[in-house]
C-alpha cells in the first residue's frame, strides 16, 4: 500500500496532475471542437457526443496583458495570457519570469508548469497551473 | 410591413456625474427630450424598448412610463451588456418595421459614476476546505490565477492578439496610446462628454497602468447618462411637418448579431467575427460601402478595442489597422473620422445609454447640428457597439433626401 503524504487537488477539473501535468478538454466527436466546461451540445456543430482530449504542454503565447489593477484580493502585477497549444487555445498566467514586456513577448514559446496555492484545513494541497518561458 | 425607418427625434443627456438623478430621472430626461426633438408625445408611441443594465430586474421601462406617460403600450425591457442601448433601438425598429405600430421609443440609461472594475475579482476568499464548484470544478477563485476576468485586461488581450496575428513589430504601448490621444483631443469639442480635457501622449502613457497596454485614460470612463430615440415609419413620416421630415435621419441598416462559434472564443471572447458579420450585413442592407461613410462612432471601450474595429468594420484593408490609424485617417480632419464625439474613453460609457448616444452623435452631424465639431457635409455615418458575451449592433444612418 502506498503512503501518500500529501493529498493534492487541481485548481480546476481540466487540469490533470499526473506526471507530467497537462490540461484536458471535452472534444466533440463529430467536429473536434474542444471545451473546458461541460456542454449539452457542441457550440460549433450541435453534436452531443464528447470524448476526452489531452492537450500538449508546450505552445505559443498569442496574446497577453500585464494586469496592474485588479479586484481586491487579487495580487498584482501578473501576466494574463492566451496560449495556442498546437491548435487549441487556452488561458493562463505567464509565470516564472518578470511581469514586463522585456521578458514577456508575443509569439514566445511557453510550457505548462504547476504550483501550489496552499493547503486547506485537511492538509489537502490545491495545485494551479501557469505557463513559463520555454527558451 | 414598413420598409424604411427613420429616426424622428434623438437626444443624449450630458454624460458625467449626476449624483442627484437616478436612472428613472435620467431616462425621463432623455426620453422627453427625444420626444420634443421629434415633435411628438407619448400618445404617438406604439412601443417602448428600454434598457438599464444595472437594474435589469426592476422593470425600468414601466418605471419610466410612470414618470413620462402611461399609455398601455407594450414595453420591452432589454438587456444585452454594453449593446443594451442598440438592442433597445433595434427592438423599437423591428416593431415599426413589422407594421405593429408606426412610431416607437427606445431609451437606455445607466448610473455608473464612481463604479470601478465591472467584472473579475475573487468574490469570496479561499475556503477552509478545497471544494470543487462551478462549471470548471474550481476549488478556489480563478480570476488572477488563470488569466484575467477584468474588462481592461480582456480588451488589452484583444488588441495584443491583433498585433500578434499581423506581425506588428513597433511600439505597441505608444501606438495604442496615440488612439487615446486622438479621442481625448476630439472630446474637447463635445460639451456633453464626461471628460473633455486635452491629454498629451505623455500624460496618457504616464497615467496609472490598469492592464498593459491600457492606462486609465485609455479605458472607457464609468459615468452617468441617458439617451433616447424616437423611430418612425416612412409612411407616417410623410404625414408629419416638412421640418420634421427635413430633420429625420434614415436608418439605412439596423443589424444585431451574436458571436458565432470560433476556436478560442471560450478563452478570449471573439469580438471580431460578430462585428465583421454585422458590418457586412449592414453595408449590404444599406447599399453603401465603407468608402461612403463620412464618420464612424465605434465601440472604443478601450484604446486596444478601437484598433481591431477599424479592421472589423472594414474601414481599412484586412490586417491593415495600424497602418490605417498611423495614416491619420481616423482623426476628425482625416478621410474617415472615427469617434469625433471623443469616444467612450472621454465621452464616457454609461453602458445602456452608449448604443443610442453613438447614434445621436452620427445623427447630429447628418442634421448639420454638431456645432464646433461638425463634420462638414456629412451624409452617411455608421454607429457600432459591442456587448461582451457577445452582442454587436451596427446601424448605418443617412441624411434624409
Amino acid at each position: 500500500m502506498t503512503t501518500e503524504t500529501v493529498a493534492r487537488i487541481p485548481l480546476v477539473d481540466y487540469l490533470v496532475l499526473e506526471d507530467p501535468p497537462h490540461l484536458v478538454a471535452h472534444e466533440c466527436t463529430s467536429c473536434g471542437a474542444r471545451f473546458f466546461d461541460r456542454r449539452n451540445a457542441c457550440a460549433s456543430c450541435f453534436g452531443t457526443e464528447f470524448r476526452s482530449a489531452e492537450l500538449p504542454t508546450e505552445g505559443e503565447l498569442v496574446s497577453f496583458t500585464i494586469v496592474s489593477f485588479a479586484a481586491p484580493g487579487v495580487p498584482v502585477p501578473f501576466v494574463a495570457g492566451v496560449i495556442d497549444l498546437d491548435g487549441t487555445t487556452v488561458r493562463g498566467n505567464i509565470v516564472n519570469t518578470e511581469p514586463d514586456t522585456e521578458h514577456v513577448t508575443l509569439g514566445m514559446k511557453v510550457r505548462l508548469t504547476t504550483f501550489s496555492i496552499g493547503s486547506d484545513d485537511n492538509g489537502v494541497e490545491a495545485v494551479a497551473f501557469g505557463f513559463e518561458p520555454a527558451s | 410591413m414598413n420598409d424604411d425607418i427613420f429616426i424622428l427625434g434623438i437626444t443624449m443627456t450630458k454624460f458625467g456625474k449626476h449624483p442627484d438623478k437616478d436612472a428613472v430621472d435620467l431616462g425621463a430626461e432623455a426620453a422627453m427630450n427625444a420626444l420634443a426633438d421629434g415633435g411628438v408625445t407619448m400618445a404617438d408611441m406604439g412601443v417602448l424598448a428600454a434598457g438599464n443594465l444595472m437594474n435589469a430586474a426592476a422593470g425600468f421601462g414601466q418605471q419610466l412610463q410612470k414618470q413620462i406617460g402611461q399609455t398601455g403600450i407594450p414595453v420591452f425591457n432589454v438587456v444585452n451588456a454594453c449593446a443594451t442601448g442598440a438592442t433597445a433601438l433595434r427592438t423599437a425598429i423591428m416593431a415599426v418595421k413589422a407594421g405593429e405600430c408606426d412610431m416607437g421609443l427606445a431609451v437606455g440609461v445607466e448610473n455608473l459614476a464612481g463604479a470601478g472594475l465591472l467584472a473579475g475579482g475573487f468574490g469570496k476568499p479561499d475556503g477552509h476546505t478545497w471544494e470543487p464548484s462551478g462549471r470548471y470544478g474550481a476549488v478556489a477563485p480563478v480570476d488572477g490565477r488563470i488569466g484575467t476576468d477584468t474588462m481592461p485586461g480582456t480588451f488589452a488581450q484583444v488588441g495584443m492578439e491583433y498585433l500578434h496575428e499581423h506581425a506588428y513589430s513597433g511600439e505597441a504601448f505608444e501606438m495604442f496610446a496615440k488612439i487615446s490621444e486622438k479621442n481625448h483631443s476630439h472630446s474637447t469639442l463635445n460639451p456633453l462628454a464626461a471628460y473633455n480635457k486635452l491629454m498629451t501622449l505623455e500624460e496618457i502613457m504616464g497615467d496609472i497602468m490598469i492592464a498593459y497596454p491600457n492606462t486609465r485614460p485609455m479605458c472607457s470612463a464609468n459615468c452617468d447618462g441617458g439617451a433616447a430615440a424616437v423611430v418612425v415609419s416612412a409612411e407616417k413620416l410623410k404625414t408629419l411637418s416638412l421640418e420634421q421630415q427635413r430633420r429625420a435621419v434614415k436608418v439605412s441598416a439596423s443589424v444585431l448579431t451574436s458571436d458565432p462559434y470560433t476556436e478560442g472564443c471560450q478563452v478570449l471572447p471573439d469580438v471580431n467575427t460578430l462585428t465583421r458579420s454585422a458590418a457586412t450585413q449592414a453595408y449590404e442592407e444599406a447599399g453603401v460601402g465603407p468608402d461612403d461613410l463620412d464618420l464612424v462612432e465605434l465601440h472604443d471601450c478601450f484604446a486596444t478595442a478601437e484598433l481591431v474595429h477599424y479592421d472589423n468594420l472594414k474601414l481599412c484593408e484586412e490586417g491593415g489597422a495600424v497602418e490605417f490609424f498611423e495614416s491619420g485617417a481616423t482623426w476628425r480632419d482625416g478621410d474617415m473620422p472615427v469617434n469625433v464625439s471623443g469616444g467612450l474613453q472621454s465621452k464616457g460609457h454609461p453602458i445602456s445609454a452608449t448604443g443610442i448616444a453613438n447614434i445621436w452623435e452620427v445623427c447630429h452631424h447628418l442634421r448639420g447640428e454638431a456645432g464646433d465639431r461638425q463634420i462638414e457635409g456629412a451624409t452617411v455615418g455608421l454607429a457600432h457597439v459591442i456587448g461582451l458575451g457577445s452582442a454587436c449592433g451596427v446601424h448605418i444612418l443617412e441624411k434624409a433626401a
